[in-house]
């Protein structure tokens, strides 16, 4: 490629060779040196009687060329360059499409943004509590027998958030009773009290750990689920095709979730409880020498119903928060993949905090109750 | 439903004005759509004309205006009364919102199960039968991820026409089809017309459809945000004055042939 001025002030860019997107955009920053340079061309024409062979890469050069040209009010005359190339720069130069097309994405001042985040939490919560109570007068629909739920889904929902569940809950409770007993034990055996790492294993599975792991690891995956369940069922338009039809999607979609969410959470919870106390066991007996009749009824002296049931009332108190919080984003999501995406991390993250929430909650209120 | 003779026209929209919060969608749209008749709401992409349909099945509240079945106001009506209006309402969407987690059957029998009074048997029976009108006869017990495209188009137009529904609403009725599928839609849609006097409104920009099915329609421009044009799709191809109206209308018939603009693209069928 070279250029060349002609008496008359016009720059001429010959072409030559062969142009390729694989050999790269040649730059037309030399060219652009020229045009800026003073005295500018009046005008600048192309001469393709060498060139080749061309495709897009000699499209980005002419275009590039002609709109620094442009911005220097410097004339192109295009009339050079092969037809083809003419006609596509021609179509690449009309009217884009209206300007308003585009959704507006502004970038406002911290402090406005600081603004509508307040706004939009309040909104969030707002829209949450609604959900709440739409939910809850759904459920005394169905106690008087008049809300429609599908059985069948129900019992799928009851095994998904039950048996499917079981493997990693098994494997999180195992480790969990592991890890208590080894921490437990290695202080205990200071103390020459290696035996009571029973109570702490029992204890802290019972109480808390049991049912507080279960329902993260619930959050994760049912929460998760169920709100990318009810986010693509908006986009694809599934729920206002059961709100046309006048049925209400809380009746048909939230409540059999919802239900078998309460069920399952605290039959996980025993589970999980048992599981972890065998993995402190496990640990007790092998890596610090405890016998095993003897960490068995240790930990048979310590536990009462009341741990057991206290454990348990939080485990469906989680369920039934880590269902609203999936079902609340996966019906609240946008209608794109990308809402969905989103709603279905919302999701898990409000379903944890709300966990770790109603646990101090009912820390608090079990201490002064004296449970 | 109540007797039609009060009101000569099935659908009245008075002075609709659709908005999503501030920003207007289309405004001062009106139009009537008598009895037994293919009403069709032309239009480009994003001019509104889903938005239209939302407002008018009951799922966005107009910012202005109101619309009426048989001289009822239905935004002014309270709640329960809407509710009752919509279940003469048969609505097929633009994905065709099948439940996911139903069969064909189910999905076709959830209506009749929800507003009639008959048993098990008899609704597998309607629900079979409306699926083989839609040419869906032995895909009862398939889900709907099981069938193509076109199939779940029709599928849907059997669930939308469970309970015999006095206005079928239809937004994009070909998008996604082949032209064969979506001519198949096209007669059923007219079929459904003629033999069952549905009165229905079909949203789509697919100029093939709009020049069969239309009795009436109306163009909706998204620059001006209102309609630009009332009237049987080839009367205004031939009458209109408006250049956008005849840019719109004459899409398909420019570059010689007297054949109709090119169909939507997308899966085919079977």
């Amino acid at each position: 490629m070279s250029t060349s001025r002609s008496d008359d002030g016009t720059l001429v860019v010959r072409l030559e060779g062969s142009w390729s997107v694989e050999a790269g955009i040649p730059s037309a920053d030399p060219m652009i040196r020229e045009i800026s340079t003073p005295p500018p061309p009046a005008c600048i024409a192309f001469d393709a009687s060498a060139l080749e062979d061309w495709d897009s890469s000699l499209l980005a050069f002419a275009r590039q060329l002609g709109d620094a040209a442009g911005a220097r009010g410097v004339k192109v005359d295009p009339s050079g360059l092969p037809a083809g190339a003419r006609r596509l720069i021609n179509l690449a130069a009309a009217v884009p499409e209206r300007a308003d097309a585009r959704k507006k994405t502004r970038r406002d001042r911290p402090l406005a943004r600081l603004g509508d985040g307040a706004l939009s939490f309040f909104e969030t919560t707002g829209g949450l509590v609604r959900f709440i109570g739409m939910v809850f007068l759904s459920f005394l629909r169905l106690l008087v027998g008049r809300a429609r739920v599908r059985g069948r889904d129900f019992w799928l929902f009851v095994q998904d958030a039950g048996a499917d569940a079981l493997p990693i809950v098994s494997l999180i409770s195992f480790l969990i009773g592991v890890i208590l007993a080894f921490i437990g034990a290695l202080q205990l055996r200071q103390f020459g009290a290696l035996v009571w790492t029973a109570n702490i294993v029992a204890i802290g599975m019972v109480r808390y750990l049991g049912p507080m792991m279960a329902a993260i690891i619930m959050a994760g995956r049912t929460g998760a689920a169920y709100a990318a369940q009810l986010g693509t069922m908006t986009v694809n338009e599934e729920i206002d095709a059961l709100r046309t039809l006048g049925i209400s999607p809380i009746d048909f979609l939230v409540l059999p979730r919802i239900l078998a969410l309460i069920l399952m959470l605290p039959l996980l919870t025993l589970y999980a409880d048992f599981v972890g106390m065998l993995g402190g066991a496990v640990i007790g007996t092998l890596a610090f020498g405890l016998g095993a009749q003897e960490y068995m009824s240790q930990t048979q002296s310590i536990l009462t119903m009341k741990d057991f049931l206290s454990g348990l009332n939080m485990a469906a108190s989680y369920g039934v928060l880590i269902a609203i919080a999936g079902c609340f984003q996966g019906m609240s999501s946008g209608r794109s993949a990308a809402a969905v995406g989103e709603a279905t991390t919302k999701a898990v993250v409000m379903g944890i905090v709300l966990i770790v929430l109603a646990t101090a909650f009912w820390t608090v209120l079990y201490d002064i109750l004296g449970i | 439903m109540t007797s039609s003779a009060s009101s000569p026209n099935h659908i009245v929209v008075r002075d609709l004005t659709l908005a999503y919060g501030e920003t207007v969608i289309q405004r001062d749209v009106r139009f009537e759509v008598p009895r037994g008749r293919i009403f069709v709401i032309m239009g480009g992409s994003g001019c509104g004309k889903s938005t239209l349909l939302r407002a008018m099945i009951g799922l966005l509240e107009p910012a202005g205006g109101e619309v009426l079945y048989d001289g009822t106001s239905f935004w002014g009506a309270d709640p329960a009364e809407r509710e009752s209006m919509t279940r003469h309402f048969g609505i097929s969407y633009q994905s065709g919102a099948l439940w996911s987690s139903m069969t064909l059957a189910e999905n076709v029998s959830l209506p009749l199960e929800e507003y009639t009074a008959l048993d098990g048997d008899e609704i597998a029976r309607i629900a079979s039968l409306k699926l083989a009108l839609m040419g869906l006869a032995g895909f009862e017990e398939y889900y709907p991820a099981e069938i193509s495209g076109g199939m779940r188009k029709r599928a849907a137009l059997a669930r939308a026409t469970a309970l015999d529904p006095e206005i079928l609403f239809f937004d994009e009725p070909s998008a996604g089809l082949d032209p064969i599928s979506s001519e198949r839609l096209d007669e059923l849609i007219l079929e459904l017309r003629d033999s069952m006097g549905m009165t229905i409104v079909v949203v789509t920009h697919e100029l093939a459809s709009i020049f069969t099915i239309a009795d009436d329609s109306i163009l909706l421009d998204a620059q001006s945000k209102t309609m630009i044009a009332r009237g049987k799709p080839s009367d205004l191809l031939e009458g209109s004055s408006d250049p956008r109206v005849v840019e719109f209308l004459s899409r398909g018939r420019k570059g010689g042939g007297a054949e109709l603009g090119p169909r939507g693209d997308g899966t085919a069928e079977g």
